[in-house]
């Protein structure tokens, strides 16, 4: 076993080897551009890449056509998101998201409600899942796209995404999905969910970093978003630019592998995720975070309430996981997405999420409860929220001093 | 973030965990922050009748560097008159820990937190406590 334990597999994951090895010969003997039409050069690269194309396509269920690469999950988002709003702003000007979305889809609409789009924020129920009937109720005849995450990076649920589809569908909009957690994790099929657009990344799921794909639809309906990249016309005019030909065969081995190993990594993931979690929440005051039945399997995300997240973190050396707390961020707030669950400032302060991942042993979670236990204890007789707490004072009675 | 040496230590051996007996006319007892802003601090100082302070506990709900700053404030705190305390600068805390720029609020919690000490000790013992200046920072 190899300290620091690695546990934060959403933020990002180590590259298979495979993978590796897929990309190698592309750094240097396959060096070519894969717009370069007229040289075996070119037509190596481009056969990497349109092999890449078709197992990305596979993994999610569509044809090679509709994979255009990028250079990860926060291009794709705005390429859908802005280039969506240009391409049909004469159809419509609104836009519906929610508002535990990662920040590339949030700030991409807000960059939208700049050039004059309307964007509604839906708010989630306290599971952490989009309400169906807000959403239905928030859908007018001007709306053209709704964008709502796959599995949400924080907490892992997974949003009913065949159901918002479907509302998005009815009233005439596109459904778009930034999937960069659930791709190569859970099943995504963007036939049978009804997905218009897909926002996907390579180094979530054991690739490389700064690549990634946007799925569009060619058919049924033929959907077009207004490129952001201006240049050479590659992907179809849709993003300009040399491909990067190592990440994008790197990108395709990682969706390979991912549909050769999913269903069986996330049986056993999910058990080790269910033991961390038992485990953990014998501790008192222990929360898990978001719905538990609707969820990724290899996140866990929870709030031990009376002791600070970063100070936690600083007693879980031997473990790489994150945390809600505001200390970890140099805004000072808390996590956006634990206080739209409802969650008050004090429980997202102390929360800790627990990625797990195709590395993670038995032998390392094991370890893991450990160290959390025994972090979380001494923490706690440090706590003078604790005493109060365990000497039955109301700790909401209190006028704290805001600072 | 990387912590300094100093912080890892203080939070690691933290100095001065605990509780005084806050009832005692000789104790006083300054409790700061809000759970909501990430940081709580309770610091305690036992008193002598030469105006010393003898003892000075603390305890903390917050990030390394609260912890670390109030478990060193104790430190310096015991043995010190409680006028020299009053003199004790949140900016003497953060060069001690070499505190960067975004955790200078914890040093300013640990110094709220020993005048708020200072001035529960005095009012339990008769006398009007000092007003303080908004801090600084």
């Amino acid at each position: 076993m190899n300290i620091p334990i690695y546990l934060d597999n959403n933020a990002t994951t180590p590259m298979d080897p495979r993978v590796l090895e897929a990309m190698l010969p592309y750094f240097n003997e396959k060096f070519g551009n894969a717009a370069s039409r007229n040289h075996p050069f070119g037509w190596v690269a481009e056969e990497g890449v349109d092999y890449a194309r078709e197992q990305v396509a596979k993994l999610i269920g569509a044809t090679e056509k509709e994979i255009i690469f990028t250079s990860g999950a926060t291009e794709s988002d705005n390429l859908a998101i802005k280039g969506v709003f240009e391409m049909y702003k004469e159809k419509g000007n609104h836009i519906i998201t929610a508002v535990t979305e990662h920040k590339a889809v949030l700030d991409a609409c807000k960059h939208v409600e700049k050039l004059g789009g309307r964007v509604t924020y839906l708010p989630v129920k306290e599971d952490g899942l989009v309400d169906l009937e807000v959403l239905e109720a928030a859908m007018t005849s001007e709306t053209i796209l709704v964008s709502i995450m796959y599995g949400n990076n924080e907490i892992g649920v997974i949003q009913p995404v065949k159901e918002i589809a479907a509302i998005a569908h009815k009233y005439g909009a596109l459904f778009m999905t930034d999937a960069t957690q659930a791709v190569g994790k859970i099943p995504v099929n963007v036939i049978a969910d009804g997905i218009d657009l897909l926002a996907l990344s390579a180094h979530k799921m054991y690739g490389p970093k700064g690549v990634g794909a946007l799925y569009v639809r060619r058919k049924g309906p033929r959907v077009k978003v207004t490129a952001q990249m201006d240049g050479g016309g590659h992907e179809r005019g849709m993003r300009s630019g040399t491909l990067n030909v190592p990440g994008i065969v790197g990108l395709g081995k990682a969706c390979e592998l991912a549909g050769l190993e999913m269903e069986s990594e996330a049986i056993r993931l999910s058990a080790l995720r269910d033991k961390l979690e038992k485990a953990l929440t014998v501790l008192e005051e222990s929360y898990v975070n978001g719905n538990v039945e609707h969820r990724l399997p290899h996140v866990a995300n929870i709030s031990f309430k009376y002791v600070e997240g970063e100070g936690l973190m600083m007693a879980m050396k031997d473990l790489a996981v994150s945390s809600g707390s505001a200390c970890t961020s140099a805004s000072l707030e808390p996590s956006y997405v634990l206080k739209s669950l409802g969650l008050s400032d004090d429980l997202a302060h102390s929360s800790i999420r627990f990625g797990l991942g195709r590395f993670t042993t038995e032998e390392e979670v094991d370890y893991a409860v450990e160290v959390t236990k025994t972090a979380v204890t001494n923490l706690r007789n440090m706590s003078p929220l604790w005493e109060m707490f365990k000497e039955g004072i109301d700790l909401d009675s209190i006028e704290w001093a805001e600072h | 973030m990387a912590y300094s040496d100093k912080v890892i230590d203080h939070y690691t051996n933290p100095r001065n965990v605990g509780t005084l007996d806050k009832s005692s006319h000789k104790v006083g007892t300054g409790l700061v922050g809000a759970p909501e802003c990430g940081d709580v601090m309770r610091l305690q100082i036992q008193v002598d009748d030469n105006n010393i302070i003898t003892d000075a506990k603390f305890k903390t709900f917050g990030c390394g560097s609260a912890i670390a700053s109030s478990s060193l404030a104790t430190e310096w705190l015991k043995g010190k008159s409680v006028d020299d305390a009053m003199k004790i600068d949140n900016m003497d805390i953060v060069e001690e820990l070499a505190l960067p720029p975004v955790k200078i609020h914890c040093s300013v919690l640990a110094e709220d937190a020993i005048k708020a000490a200072i001035n529960d000790f005095r009012v339990k013992n008769g006398m009007e406590p000092i007003a303080l200046e908004k801090s600084h920072h």
